[in-house]
């Protein structure tokens, strides 16, 4: 970003490598820099992670820099976002991306605010058109799409939603040389923090990287037929995900939400059990590449979302469904 | 305690898909005839959040909201749950305004109302789901944010919230005052009682204009956006359902079963 200008997108790390959003986001960047003519840089904040950051040249970036101290190993809110705002100052890229994921969420408006610039949140397509960045973002619960002039303010600032980008084809004979930035901060400003986590470990496959999703709904009625859920998910080697009526119903728990609130998924195949298909539950799952619903009400807008659905209540349907599955998978 | 509560009205968020029009001239959504206007959701939540530290800790409650054109059973529900007072704040200088701008408004009025200890917003408004305004306000007033909160506790002048993350769920704490916005963390929202909504219908609600705030009309609504909508649109989906066949459920089950196989997927 050496002529003040340029594509920046905010990379993050999963398990102690470069998360598979940071790639989503350098496969948009990489076509946004392209079109406007200019770099995609991107930058990682943390602890000890030049040697990982690297991995960003493989995905698509031009330059990679990375600022590093203690503090900035988990997120710190008010931390990343000085970081941040100091060097989009110093340098302003033309276009900055973040992920929306738990930190992106977060760290976007802040700095987009501080920055007072446009930003766009949760957008599914970026696009350069006469030099603006134009965002296109679900709405209204994703019943519309709004196109969104982010403005004319350098950086112009979007948020994508995961699983909404395509990453690169990893070129290992792309290399480069970090570039460390300042990540001094007043500690005293650093005013949130996290003083417990409960993590859950997921048995089996991560919801995020199942091949098969199965999505379970209010129609499941109890706890205990959920359980059967997670036996189907497990036989096809997926993963259970969940509606906010699931949710509530506390048949399981939260971090399974599925939705334009919560997570979002692309598998190959989301199979929709006694979900009746609302607009801000489809958000999170619009991406899959088969969706596929098994509910009592022919009507249900569930049936309008998918390729194909079969009507009925799944106590008759699935344990059928179920041993058939095993069967072929056995083959 | 002195709490602020920021809700917006937006259209029924319950409209279904085949019934959700836009007029593209204004990019208003035109709501189906008989459809009333309701409190955003989350923002609901974010008065049920209020009350129960309220009912634990004591205090006032303040409903502000930023809206040209209420209908007053809908925007006074928050009182009718519990809150004490709403604060209307309506100018058309406000029209055509972003998340930045609205911001703006609000952060205007938290100022002029003062000495809040906590201020709460919804996570996002139901309608244009941006999910910004909460933390801007915050950077704007210089507060702490947390955000997509469940529960609440105040203890030793600070606040502790707790929200889901990737793989679970974490506790994050800042110094009072400080903004949180509620997610679907914190339940249900309570219904307002038949006694207390006549209640509220009695009660004045208090409206101030971009002068009141003291708000420069260049950097607010159209003129101050940052960001414009170029086009509001729905999408037209062509998904053809193709309904699984077969003489009971469970062959039905089983011919799924077999369109998995057929596909590849399994
Ligand atoms: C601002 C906002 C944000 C939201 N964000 C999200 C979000 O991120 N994620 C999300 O999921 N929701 C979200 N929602 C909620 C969403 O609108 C729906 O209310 C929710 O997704 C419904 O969940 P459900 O399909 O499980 O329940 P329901 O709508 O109650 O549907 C249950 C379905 O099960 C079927 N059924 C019942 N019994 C059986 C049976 N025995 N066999 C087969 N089928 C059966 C019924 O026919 C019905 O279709 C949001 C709402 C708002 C307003
Ligand atoms: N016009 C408004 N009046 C009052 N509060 C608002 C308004 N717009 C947004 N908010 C608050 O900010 C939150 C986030 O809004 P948004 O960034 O628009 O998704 C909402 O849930 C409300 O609590």
């Amino acid at each position: 970003m050496a002529d003040g200008n340029g594509v920046l997108i905010v990379g993050e790390f999963q398990d102690g490598a470069i998360a598979s959003v940071t790639g989503e986001l350098l496969g948009v960047g990489r076509k946004l820099a392209d079109s406007l003519g200019e770099e995609l840089s991107a930058v990682f904040l943390g602890h000890n992670i030049a040697e990982e950051a690297k991995g960003a040249f493989a995905q698509g970036a031009d330059k990679v820099y990375v600022a590093d101290a203690p503090i900035l190993e988990q997120y710190q809110p008010e931390s990343y976002a000085t970081i941040l705002e100091r060097m989009c100052t110093e340098s302003p890229p033309n276009v900055v991306v973040v992920g929306v994921t738990y930190v992106g969420r977060d760290l976007a408006p802040r700095l987009a605010c501080k920055l007072r610039t446009g930003l766009a949140m949760d957008c599914t397509e970026l696009k350069i058109d006469g030099g603006a960045l134009i965002a296109t973002r679900p709405v209204f619960g994703g019943k519309a799409l709004a196109d969104v002039d982010c403005g004319p303010i350098k950086p112009a600032m979007a948020s994508v939603r995961i699983k909404s980008q395509e990453a690169l084809e990893p070129d290992a004979s792309r290399q480069g040389e970090v570039i460390m930035v300042d990540a001094t901060v007043d500690l005293d400003q650093a005013k949130t923090r996290v003083v417990d986590n409960v993590l859950v470990e997921a048995e089996g496959v991560k919801l995020e990287d199942a091949r098969i999703v199965v999505g379970g709904g209010r129609g499941l009625g109890s706890t205990d037929n959920w359980k059967k859920l997670e036996e189907l998910a497990a036989d096809l080697s997926g993963a259970v995900g969940s509606t906010r009526g699931a949710c509530d119903e506390g048949y399981c728990s939260m971090d399974t939400q599925l939705g334009i609130t919560s997570k979002s998924v692309a598998p190959e195949l989301y199979l929709a059990v006694g979900i009746s298909g609302a607009s801000q539950h489809m958000s999170g799952v619009t991406f899959s590449k088969h969706i596929m619903a098994i509910n009592r009400d022919a009507d249900a807008p569930i049936f309008r979302h998918s390729e194909c659905g079969v009507v009925g209540r799944w106590e008759d349907v699935l344990p059928a469904f179920h041993a058939k599955v095993k069967e072929l998978m056995a083959d | 305690m002195k709490f602020l509560v920021f809700v917006k009205q937006i259209p029924d968020p319950d409209i279904p898909p085949n019934q959700f029009r836009i007029d593209p001239q204004t990019n208003n959504v035109i709501p189906p005839s008989g459809s009333s206007p309701a409190v955003s959701t989350y923002d609901e939540l974010a008065v049920e959040a209020t009350l129960r530290l309220r009912d634990e800790l004591g205090g006032e409650i303040t409903v502000i909201s930023l809206c040209n054109n209420p209908v007053m059973n809908v925007i006074k529900k928050p009182l009718a749950m519990g809150s004490d007072e709403l604060i209307l704040l309506q100018d058309q200088a406000f029209e055509g305004g972003d998340a930045y701008t609205t911001a703006r408004v609000l952060a205007a009025a938290a100022n002029k109302v003062g000495d809040y200890d906590m201020i709460l917003t919804g996570r996002q408004a139901g309608d244009w789901d941006n999910g910004q305004v909460g933390s801007y306000l915050a950077e704007m007033l210089g507060i702490p944010c947390i955000i997509n909160i469940g529960a609440l506790e105040v203890r030793d002048g600070k606040i502790r919230g707790d929200r889901t993350i990737r793989d679970g769920r974490e506790i994050v704490e800042a110094p009072l005052p400080a903004l949180v916005t509620a997610g679907d963390e914190v339940g249900v929202a309570r219904y307002p009682r038949l006694r207390d909504i006549m209640a509220a219908g009695r009660k004045q609600a208090e409206v101030w204009n971009a002068q009141d705030l003291g708000l420069d009309p260049s950097t607010i609504g159209d003129a101050g956006a940052l960001t414009k909508v170029q086009r509001l649109y729905v999408e037209e989906k062509v998904s053809e359902c193709e309904f699984i066949e077969g003489e009971s459920p469970a062959e039905m089950g089983v011919n799924l079963a077999l369109k998995l196989r057929e596909l590849r997927i399994i």
